[in-house]
């Protein structure tokens, strides 16, 4: 546990004023067809949000003093007003990060983006080679996303994201993400696989297996905070000590989504009916629904630890992901899927039929299935690891020793 | 303490020089104290007390940073852990010393 950290934490678990880490899904409409894609995109829904709505969440958004939001979707960019409303939220003190498979990253949007401030992009990528990454995002979808890292990089665009879903065929790349984030100078982040939306469906065969999920670990603690995370894998940290970041889950907050019908759900990884707090075109708009909907409001009660009481990593750990324990039919008091101390296979052997994901905008066309994947065989990562104490966040939290009362 | 900023020494923070929040920087209220965020860096600071939230908002407005926290009620015993926060906020580029006219 970090010295200091633990108070603001708590702090955060009664819920800030504004969440500090919005995703704001714009559009259900996708050309891929991603086999994990946590939001079921596909086709375009009829009741999403119009350009004139989506300002109306922007103001509203400046005046809650949200500095930045992560936009996704879907595939962003194929909303035709989606280049007019970063420019609109960056004029109105937002901030956006971007998500996209770089389908519209052409060379003339790259030297646009190139030019502005306060917008970041974040290019998915599920495999270091086209064939991991294709098995998972589709045919091309790697080429697709290579372009867009070279017309970025060429347009003078340093720093953007490469964003990786871990999974059991391509935690072995972990150095060939890297190699490739330094040739663009990128920064790589990766983020765990969850069992939502069609993820639902392809958690088993594609979740890391306990080895992998220790070498992931590794691997994170000596990248430290070179490594992005969006703080996705704290329920690993009952491997000894705290990864970069919260450690904790934000879920209704610090975290929320806004889907692109503009229903308010607690985190992106809980597209469901019981996640769901309400709507930005309810009375009161977004900041009623963060501030007072009953959802959120007992989010941000204390919880009783349940089955995880008695275990020691419950303080690093804090239980894990709402969202991954919902998905795959485990109680919310207990043990996560994935626990490291292994209670959550042996939870799930036990566990009531999972939830189905819902709402589904999947293409009706017959859904790209992950095939059977067939990894040449891999040795561990090719470096040496120390057993050194994870950074502390010190950039998330520079003052955590600070406590005048 | 890993936190190379926190362990610092207050010395090198000039408590009698003006000081401003930097001009791409905001102050959000939260009950714990504030959240900063500077729009040019990117970072988020988080200000674990109400009385260091005060000081920061109203450096501006005062001749110096200790007459900033001596207007916002900080104990002078208390002074010395308030440079060091603010020392922080300026290796982070949150605060900077202000032009003297």
């Amino acid at each position: 546990m970090r010295p200091g950290s633990l108070p603001l934490t708590d702090q955060f678990e009664r819920g800030l004023a504004a969440p500090i880490c919005l995703t704001w899904e714009l559009t259900y409409a996708c050309n891929l067809s991603c086999v994990h894609c946590l939001s079921s995109s596909g086709r375009r829904d009829p009741r999403e949000l119009t350009t004139a709505e989506c300002r109306a969440v922007i103001g509203e958004l400046q005046r809650m003093q949200v500095f930045y939001v992560n936009i996704g979707g879907g595939e962003p960019t194929v909303r035709p007003d989606f280049w007019a409303l970063v420019d609109y939220a960056t004029s109105h003190d937002v901030g956006v990060k971007f998500s996209t498979n770089g389908v519209k990253i052409t060379p003339g949007i790259a030297r646009r983006l190139a030019g502005r401030d306060y917008v970041d992009v974040q290019i998915s990528l599920d495999g270091a080679t086209p064939e991991v990454n294709d098995a998972v995002r589709g045919r091309g979808s790697y080429e697709v996303a290579l372009r867009a890292m070279r017309n970025l990089a060429d347009a003078g665009l340093a720093g953007f994201k490469i964003s990786v879903v871990m999974t059991r065929h391509n935690i072995g790349q972990l150095e060939e993400f890297k190699a490739i984030a330094d040739r663009f100078g990128a920064q790589l982040r990766i983020t765990r696989l969850r069992p939502a939306g069609r993820g639902a469906g392809v958690w088993d065969e594609l979740h890391p297996t306990a080895g992998q999920q220790r070498e992931l670990y590794d691997w994170l603690v000596a990248h430290g905070t070179d490594v992005l995370t969006g703080d996705s894998f704290f329920h690993l940290s009952g491997y000894g000590g705290a990864l970069p970041g919260l450690g904790m889950c934000g879920a209704g907050r610090v975290v929320c989504l806004i889907d692109p019908v503009g229903d308010v759900y607690a985190c992106p990884f809980a597209i469901h009916p019981s996640f769901l707090a309400g709507n930005v075109r309810d009375p009161g708009g977004f900041a009623e629904v963060w501030r007072h909907s009953e959802l959120f409001r007992g989010l941000r009660r204390p919880r009783a630890e349940g089955a995880c009481d008695s275990c020691a990593a419950f303080g690093s750990c804090r239980g894990g992901c709402m969202a991954a324990k919902f998905f795959t039919g485990l109680p919310l008091d207990g043990p996560d899927p994935e626990c490291v101390k292994g209670h959550g296979e042996r939870a799930l052997a036990a566990a009531t039929p999972a939830p189905r994901p819902s709402p589904d905008h999947s293409h009706r066309t017959a859904p790209h299935r992950a095939a059977p994947h067939r990894a040449a065989p891999r040795g561990p990562v090719p470096l040496t690891l120390s057993r050194r104490r994870p950074v502390p966040a010190c950039n998330a939290n520079p003052l955590a020793g600070f406590a005048p009362e | 303490m890993a936190c190379a900023a926190s362990t610092e020494p207050a010395g090198r923070f000039d408590l009698d020089a003006p000081w401003r929040l930097d001009a791409q920087v905001r102050v959000r209220p939260e009950e714990f104290g504030a959240l900063l965020y500077h729009f040019g860096t990117r970072q988020l600071s988080f200000l674990k007390s109400p009385a260091l939230a005060e000081v920061v908002r109203s450096l501006a407005a005062h001749p110096s940073a200790r007459a900033a926290c001596t207007a916002a009620g900080v104990p002078a015993a208390d002074l010395m852990r308030y440079a060091r926060a603010l020392q922080t906020l300026a290796a982070s580029q949150m605060i900077r010393e202000r032009e003297t006219a």
